[in-house]
């Protein structure tokens, strides 16, 4: 399968907490990555986007071998909790350097930074700052971004946490939307089990460092049978 | 996440560093252990050795001690009253000291306390037959307490405003008097950072070179960094100058030791007015009291300043300005202030490269871990090593290769700008670590890089720390007569030097005037630093 992203017997020790992953995460799908605090879900997508390299076993994205590349060699879009844009570059500057860190833009290259920015629902905003835009604003720009950058790959961070409840949801439906149309492999870590039915196809449990469970999200949703994955559905 | 070119670069060019500031110091400390080792044991246990040592301990402790039981009433009562109109002003006045440049100060305290100063003469008509005498032990106490009391003040005063407003809710609905809130809570709070403050206080005076020279000096008032400018440039005994070189790096490796087992202390959070509302103190004796306190550092500070203007512009200012003197010493100094200034900015981002690509390792190994820790404390080293001693080491390496005062410039600026290296360090290592911290992952991801990351992501927000950065060393650099003070000569004269040589020369018109000048040039590069650090705080 296109686009897989697969951790063969990764291990990895940080201080003193180790992780071991073994998994291979579905094409095009929307896979959520939930676990308690403090679990390693974190951690398992700093593995895959290349903040962190295995001790042991191999990472591949799409059937290449990615596990010794630097982030900016993997085929992904990161979109952080916050710090998404550089606070000091405006929204076409901080898409543009998506697209070319050298910030080499042509025409093309231009009319896609506005089509982007129209796409979110930005339209307009190319030239203001990041401060004067609010916390959605700035996630939306994000999104713009990782749509310019064309990446099979979308991995985010708990994308919508630092946004309040009702702004979640659009935000969803439009990170949704644009997987519809671009058919991307999106990770999305979080620790919210609404979010999870909301968006995900599949989910992964981490707990301790490990995957305890991976399941679409209906069947995961459903299991009552690991305490500690009861207990975070619970809430 | 940094690139593995990246991660070797900054590597390097803490490499780089390291191995040029030890050689520096390194060359000054082996060419005074290898010169004539007889003769310089014979002098270290000298009687003159032992009286001079004693005198610098005792004149710093004295020093600390005025200075921070002066500071104490002063920190509680501005605590007291945090709104009054001026109060801000009072604590501005109270950073001046610390960008004045220490020879101007002094010139200062002269203006009013010297001997046809303006106490003396109140004195004397108010009919006292003894005037206070502003050179010897005196003076030096009088002058260290000026740069030091406002210091320890700031410093008391941060830690006060650091309480929780709720203590003072507390304190006046439990119905605490003036002297158990004393007792209970600002005691409590100004003695955890005390020990801290004595320190640097101690530190700052046991080392201090400038005031020690102009306002001491005699043989019954000499510090061991001024005997060892003297041994040198007017004795020409190297032996007796290594012999007090070596005391000195003893007494400031101990004092060092010492202070590093306390707490160090910080202004910052210092407030212009927070929103602490204080119920204590609203009795008219507690008033009087504070009123007295501020009253009187706000006189005792702003009256040499205000000497410093007066005297200034009686001076023929514009003549001055004009003179060839003046042009020529301004000029090195500008250009010995600019070099030290930028190799002290480029020195200190290459120290915070080595340090990050190591703790961007995942597992450091123990070479790599002392390596970022020497790297730490290397910006510290001039601090036991104090620029006398440097500059005795480098002047008796280089007598054998000719006329001293070609190498004096590059010396000078070399020794200035490892004396600015600990400033430059506090103000840059946080703020490129936030920096890293917030765009790092971003712009590796991104495949930012090299050039187009400098002068994209980093330049245009490191741009005002790094001014910032710079303008203090300048400053430090520009009012420094330490380093020069051994290489000084009609070859090489910056504009302190000017200034001490017209004062040792009766000229003293002309020093006020200059040292206006000169303030005013160090003043202004003081405040474009502070200026730019409060942005940064709000940002």
């Amino acid at each position: 399968m296109a686009d897989d992203i697969a951790l063969n017997k990764v291990e990895l020790k940080l201080g003193i907490r180790e992780f071991r992953f073994d998994c291979a995460l579905p094409a095009g799908a929307v896979t959520a990555i939930t676990g308690p605090s403090g679990s390693g879900k974190s951690t398992f997508l700093n593995l895959v986007a290349g903040f962190e390299t295995p001790d042991r076993g191999r990472i591949l994205i799409a059937g290449g071998d990615v596990t010794e590349k630097h982030p900016s060699e993997r085929p992904v879009s990161l979109i952080f909790q916050d710090n998404n844009l550089f606070a000091h570059l405006d929204l076409a500057t901080n898409i543009g350097l998506g697209i070319s860190p050298s910030l080499k833009l042509s025409n093309s290259d231009r009319a896609a930074i506005s089509q982007a920015l129209e796409r979110v629902g930005l339209s307009g905003f190319e030239k203001r700052m990041p401060g004067t835009l609010s916390g959605g604003e700035r996630q939306r720009a994000a999104f713009a971004r990782a749509l310019v950058r064309k990446k099979p790959v979308l991995l985010m961070d708990e994308p919508f946490a630092a946004l309040h409840p009702g702004l979640r949801l659009s935000m969803a439906s439009l990170l949704i939307d644009l997987h519809r149309e671009t058919g991307n492999t999106v990770l999305i870590v979080t620790h919210d089990p609404d979010e999870v039915g909301r968006l995900a196809d599949h989910a992964i449990f981490v707990d301790h460092g490990q995957i305890l469970l991976q399941a679409p999200a209906e069947e995961f949703l459903a299991r009552r049978d690991i305490p500690a994955l009861a207990e975070f559905l619970s809430g | 996440m940094l690139t593995r070119a990246e991660r070797r670069r900054g590597i390097g060019w803490g490499l780089l560093s390291l191995a040029g500031i030890a050689f520096f110091v390194g060359i000054a400390v082996a060419a005074l252990l290898s010169w004539d080792a007889g003769n310089t044991q014979s002098r270290l246990f000298a009687a003159y050795t032992w009286r001079i040592l004693r005198f610098t301990l005792l004149q710093a402790v004295l020093s600390t001690l005025l200075s921070v039981v002066f500071a104490l009433p002063v920190a509680l009562a501005l605590a007291r009253r945090p709104r009054f109109p001026g109060r801000v002003w009072v604590i501005r006045l109270m950073a001046l000291p610390m960008g004045l440049p220490v020879l101007i100060g002094a010139l200062g305290l002269i203006g009013i306390w010297g001997r046809q100063g303006v106490m003396n003469s109140l004195l004397l008509k108010l009919g006292l037959e003894q005037p206070i005498s502003v050179y010897g032990l005196s003076g030096i106490l009088l002058a260290h307490v000026f740069f030091n009391l406002p210091l320890a003040a700031r410093l008391l005063l941060a830690a006060l405003e650091r309480l929780p407003a709720e203590y003072w809710l507390l304190s006046s609905s439990l119905g605490m008097k003036p002297f158990s809130v004393f007792r209970f809570i600002e005691w409590p709070a100004a003695r955890r950072v005390i020990p801290g403050i004595a320190g640097l206080v101690f530190m700052l005076c046991a080392t201090s070179f400038t005031l020690v020279l102009v306002l001491g000096g005699g043989p019954a008032a000499t510090t061991l960094e001024v005997a060892i400018y003297q041994s040198l440039r007017f004795d020409f005994d190297p032996p007796r100058a290594i012999a007090l070189s070596l005391l000195q790096i003893g007494v400031t490796a101990l004092i060092l030791i010492a202070i590093s087992l306390f707490p160090a202390p910080d202004d910052a959070g210092i407030t212009a007015g927070r929103a602490t509302r204080r119920f204590d103190g609203r009795t008219l004796p507690a008033w009087l009291w504070d009123v007295l306190a501020i009253l009187l550092a706000t006189i005792f500070l702003i009256l040499p300043l205000a000497s410093i203007v007066g005297a200034g512009v009686q001076a023929n200012l514009w003549s001055l300005v004009n003179s060839p003197a003046f042009l020529r010493a301004t000029w090195t100094s500008l250009t010995i202030a600019l070099s030290a200034g930028l190799l002290a900015v480029l020195t200190s981002l290459a120290i915070i490269a080595g340090r990050g690509a190591i703790s961007d390792m995942k597992t450091p190994g123990g070479t790599a871990k002392a390596f970022s820790v020497s790297l730490g404390g290397m910006s510290s080293l001039v601090l036991l090593v104090p620029p006398v001693v440097l500059g005795t080491g480098w002047f008796l390496m280089l007598r054998p290769f000719g006329d001293v005062a070609r190498f004096a410039p590059a010396l000078v600026a070399i020794i200035n700008m490892l004396m600015a290296l600990p400033f430059v360090m506090r103000v840059l290592a946080p703020a490129v670590e936030t920096h890293r911290k917030r765009t790092g992952r971003l712009s590796a991801s991104l495949g930012l890089s090299g050039f187009s990351r400098a002068w994209r992501i980093d330049l245009p927000v490191l741009a005002r720390p790094l001014l910032t950065a710079l303008s203090f060393a300048m400053a430090l650099s520009l009012g420094d007569l330490g380093a020069v003070a051994l290489f000084g000569s009609s070859d090489l004269t910056t504009l302190p030097w000017l200034v001490y040589s017209r004062l040792s020369s009766y000229r003293t018109n002309d020093a006020d005037g200059l040292a206006l000048i000169l303030g005013i040039i160090c003043l202004a590069l003081t405040m474009i630093g502070t200026a730019g650090r409060r942005e940064t705080n709000h940002g």
